[in-house]
């Protein structure tokens, strides 16, 4: 981050405040302290402080199994758990050559798609809340209790799921799952032209949002923010359709691409993201395909010496997987490339220039949760 | 699983570099170049501005303790315009330094100040080399595998957190 | 007898019905407010898919009083270097200033504490916006940083729409004639029409204008918790800060008080002049007790004894009110008292009216930035404010002058100030399409390099 060497002096020959938001705060989102250099009202730059929940997951991996470890990568992300499990399970999978069967692969796209809605929820509320709107959260949260509860009744837990294993699924669809999931998505598009309702067309928070924390196409690439925030930028890429894992390249979905690459854009992005989840998960419940839900994988996992990297469009962008196996049951390596540590790398170059009342319009939309920034 | 890559991307990279490609591998069908430290920056210079590879994913650090050149930098680059991914991997010896990507991919800037909190291992030219993780006046590089598991720097859990065991 | 008792026995006896509403007023309102602090919680829970308060009482209906207590048995914290005088004068302030100028207010032709006074409105206007000192001082005693500038920005919001407002005002007041409650009122009654109808674009500015005075939402950046700069309230605890706090549903209640009396009618009953629809009287009546069937349906279906008890308590106060409101109307020795109670009544519901309109737009609408806030202020609402003060004279010496029909001069007159709305948004959405693609930086750094890190 560029720090200036010397205080700038600014027109009044004042030196640069510095404004702590420190890790306490209604709207950081979890423990991040920004400082903020204040020239006026005006950002000048930032340096973010994170750390404050590092639980050195990378180091506990390497004490404990392959199978031992899935439920750890639930806590990083834990507003999306169900991603993270999935982008662990597929890659320790690829390590060990198995793939998991038809039916594991569909029901986890299902699962999958369902998590990115309840994130995107999530993200909706928190955001539109930090800038004052105080009914859509609670909309929000309304819909995203309907997914726990399928979550909840599918393997148990509502927040952290360790909902796959490593060669496919432990738990079997129960029966009205199909229902359940068609139910809800039918409910949903209402829902979702709710919140278009209040807030889309809302001139208080277009003017709120429109031309706040642009990030070009280039700077994206180079600052290596992904996911809706690549998307926003004009960059029509999604990994889902780049690289198809789990039954992604089965569905047809688009890729929402937004223009300006600023906040406005990053909400319109992720709203069309929830209805194209949508349509995947009413695509999938339609064929669910027979069989066996568990690959041709042992008891105890020992994959050949090697190592794999294998990364998956998370909510927030691309979350990898960097795995080292030197041949024993535990790995020797693992790395978690989070979405959120790297988007959050982009907050100085987006806010620069704001005042400080966008700062928090800025880190809502960056939609980053510290527990995947920290690991 | 380790195959020798020969594909046309290799050659070139061998026709450039020569004998700083150390190796060109393909691990579960994913190819990786390990590559010599010293003209790491020309590599990924090159890598970035000719082969297309624009995208730093990630970028990250190996330990093998009992290795001469103990760590391993390993550096995963995406290209857009190709849709492939390729490993850059790196050895470095204990107290090498190597060149900072951050004037080449900015994401860098704090992908190295995470291999530097974690690892120790310093990078040349980097903007702003700090630990970014734990606090800045930690002692030891926890990814290390001598660091133990249970081990903490116990002078400054002492003395910032006022535990007396230092645990 | 000694003559400073008699003259104060003297004064007493001239003042006393002034005294007892002064008193009144001072007592309920507090009570008031924390209920309407109450209904917002319900209501906001309402439209939120939620319940808002239960447990305090049934259906939460004691959740006030507990809050009360709460906040009056909580540990008194002054800041280190504050000025403790200034301290504990500035809530002081902002609560007196709300209820001194609710003297001026006429709840109902018979409720007013400074009767008759000939310049009702612009006390009321004026001594409610000494409330600006409350803030000023409370942000300045806290002695920190942010307080002071949460302060100001408070104060400059205040002061801008206040401007909006009172030329809002002095639109209505062309219109009835006189500054005095009931002559206004009166006016309305007499034009058989009330002014909202004869000024649409006024009212309409001064709803605005008066959710921004009381710091309501759309315009809450300075009191907001998501707000980095903590507002002047940060310092203060326990019961200082519930007299900020009420005095800010004080205030609004007053400006409530003054739309309705200037716009809205007033203590007039829908449709006053026309005698045929004089069976609307009784409205007042039923609709207590139509709360107070309802109260007693729900009373049968609560969970525990104490609350059915509670609920049937409710719905009877509510049929010994309908009752108070309703036999005046057919006990012909009692009918004095309808205009004043009636009055009331209506005079009320209208307030209530407005004060759900803030409530709604408070749980609906996103925050404006404080820049933003400003330039709405500046640029849109006192241009519009002027240009209207400006069409509405027109339209009376239109009508006095050259013998118009005061309807035509005034829908004329108001589509030109519309146009001048329009016009001015539009410069407006000119405006901020050249700020935001000044500050937002869209450079494309083609050689990457060039990002120093």
């Amino acid at each position: 981050m560029h720090d200036d060497a010397t205080q700038k002096n600014t027109l009044l020959g004042a030196d640069e405040l510095v404004l702590n938001m420190g890790p306490q705060h209604p709207s950081t989102h979890g423990v991040l302290r920004v400082k903020l250099k204040l020239d006026g009202e005006r950002v000048r730059g930032t340096e973010c402080v994170i750390g404050y929940l590092h639980r050195g997951v990378e180091k506990i991996a390497e004490h404990r199994t392959y199978q031992q470890f899935a439920p750890y990568v639930d806590r990083m992300d834990y507003v999306a758990a169900v991603s993270n499990g999935l982008g662990y399970c597929e890659a320790v999978e690829k390590l060990m050559n198995v793939e998991a069967p038809p039916r594991a692969r569909v029901i986890r796209t299902i699962l999958t798609e369902l998590q990115r809605i309840a994130s995107h929820l999530l993200w909706l509320g928190t955001h539109a809340l930090d800038i004052g709107a105080l009914t859509p959260l609670f909309y929000c949260m309304r819909e995203r209790e309907e997914i726990l509860k399928i979550f909840e009744k599918y393997c148990g837990a509502r927040l952290t799921t360790h909902a796959f294993r490593i060669g496919g699924l432990q738990y079997e669809a129960y029966d009205t799952l199909e229902k359940d999931v068609e139910r809800f998505c039918k409910d949903f598009e209402r829902r979702v032209q709710e919140y278009v309702d209040l807030l889309t067309g809302n001139s208080i928070w277009i003017g709120r949002t429109r031309g706040v924390g642009v990030l070009s196409a280039a700077d994206c690439i180079a600052l290596g923010a992904s996911g809706p925030i690549l998307r926003a930028s004009g960059v029509k890429w999604d990994l889902r359709r780049a690289q198809p894992y789990a039954a992604y390249d089965q569905y047809k979905f688009e890729i929402p691409v937004g223009t300006n690459g600023d906040t406005y854009d990053r909400y319109m992005v992720r709203m069309e993201e929830m209805r194209q989840s949508r349509l995947i998960c009413l695509q999938a419940i339609e064929n669910i395909p027979a069989g066996p839900i568990l690959g041709k994988v042992g008891k105890v996992l020992k994959p050949p010496p090697g190592e794999i990297y294998h990364s998956i469009e998370a909510p927030k962008g691309i979350l990898g997987y960097y795995i080292v196996s030197d041949g024993t049951t535990q790995p020797y390596r693992v790395r978690i490339r989070p979405p959120s540590f790297v988007n959050l790398q982009a907050l100085d170059k987006m806010v620069r220039g704001h005042l400080v009342a966008d700062v928090v319009a800025i880190i809502g939309t960056l939609d980053i949760v510290l527990g995947e920034v920290d690991r | 699983m380790q195959v020798p890559l020969d594909n046309d991307m290799a050659k070139r990279y061998r026709e450039r570099f020569g004998a700083a490609i150390l190796d060109a591998v393909e691990d579960r069908k994913q190819p990786y170049l390990v590559v010599a430290c010293e003209q790491f920056s020309e590599i990924a210079r090159y890598s970035r501005d000719v082969e297309k590879f624009d995208l730093l994913e990630d970028y990250t650090a190996v330990d093998w303790p009992r290795r001469e050149k103990r760590f391993d930098l390993i550096a995963v680059l995406y290209s857009f315009p190709h849709n492939m991914r390729l490993r850059l991997k790196i050895p470095l010896g204990a107290s090498e330094q190597v060149a900072s990507l951050a004037r080449i991919w900015p994401t860098a800037n704090w992908l190295e100040r995470e291999i530097f909190d974690m690892f120790g291992i310093s990078f040349a030219g980097h903007p702003d080399l700090k630990r970014i993780l734990l606090p800045e006046e930690w002692q030891g590089h926890p990814l290390r595998k001598d660091y133990d598991i249970l081990q903490q720097d116990e002078a400054w859990v002492r003395e910032n957190l006022g535990i007396e065991s230092g645990q | 007898m000694n003559p400073t008792v008699q003259a104060l026995l003297q004064f007493l006896q001239t003042w006393w019905v002034e005294l007892a509403s002064g008193f009144v007023i001072v007592a309920a309102v507090p009570l008031v407010a924390g209920y309407v602090v109450l209904v917002e919680r319900k209501l906001m829970a309402d439209m939120q898919a939620r319940l808002g308060p239960m447990r305090v009482g049934p259906h939460g209906l004691l959740q006030p009083i507990a809050d009360a207590v709460k906040l009056l048995i909580k540990e008194d914290i002054i800041p280190d270097n504050a000025d403790k005088v200034i301290f504990w004068l500035a809530p002081v302030v902002s609560m007196t200033a709300a209820l001194t100028s609710m003297g001026a207010i006429a709840f109902g032709p018979a409720f007013q504490v400074a009767r008759d006074i000939n310049v009702g409105l612009l006390f009321i206007v004026g001594v409610s916006s000494l409330g600006l000192f409350g803030i000023v001082l409370g942000g300045w005693a806290s002695n920190s940083h942010y307080s002071i500038i949460g302060a100001l920005r408070s104060t400059a919001q205040l002061v801008s729409y206040e401007t909006a407002a009172g030329l809002a005002i002095v639109s209505g007041l062309l219109l009835a004639g006189s500054l005095k409650i009931h002559a206004i009122v009166d006016a309305q009654y007499q034009n058989h029409v009330w002014f909202i109808f004869l000024a649409p674009v006024a009212f309409f500015i001064y709803a605005v204008a008066s959710i921004a005075e009381t710091n309501r939402a759309p315009f809450d950046l300075p009191e907001a918790e998501s707000e980095l700069v903590a507002g002047y309230m940060t310092e203060y605890s326990g019961f200082r800060w519930a007299l900020y706090f009420l005095g800010e549903y004080a205030n609004m209640i007053v400006v409530g008080a003054v739309a309705t009396t200037l716009f809205l009618g007033g203590w007039l009953r829908p449709f006053p002049n026309v005698h045929w629809l004089n069976w609307l009287d009784v409205l007042p009546a039923l609709f207590t007790a139509a709360v107070g069937v309802y109260c007693a349906r729900r009373a049968g279906k609560q969970p525990v004894a104490v609350q059915t008890w509670f609920m049937w308590g409710v719905a009877w106060a509510c049929f010994a009110v309908a009752a108070i409101l309703a036999v005046p109307l057919f006990v012909a020795p009692l009918k004095f008292v309808v205009p004043g109670l009636h009055g009331a009544f209506w005079f009320l519901l209208k307030v209530g009216g407005y004060i759900y309109l803030f409530m709604w737009l408070r749980f609906t609408l996103p925050r404006y930035r404080f820049d933003q806030l400003m330039s709405l202020g500046w640029y849109i609402l006192i241009p519009l404010a002027i240009v209207n003060v400006f069409c509405v004279g027109l339209a009376m010496i239109c009508e006095t002058e050259y013998g118009w029909n005061r309807w035509v001069a005034l829908v004329v007159t108001t589509m030109f100030t519309l146009g001048t709305a329009l016009f001015l948004l539009h410069l407006h959405e000119k405006r901020t399409a050249a700020a935001s693609s000044a500050t937002g930086v869209t450079e494309q750094p083609a050689p990457q390099d060039t990002y120093a890190g």
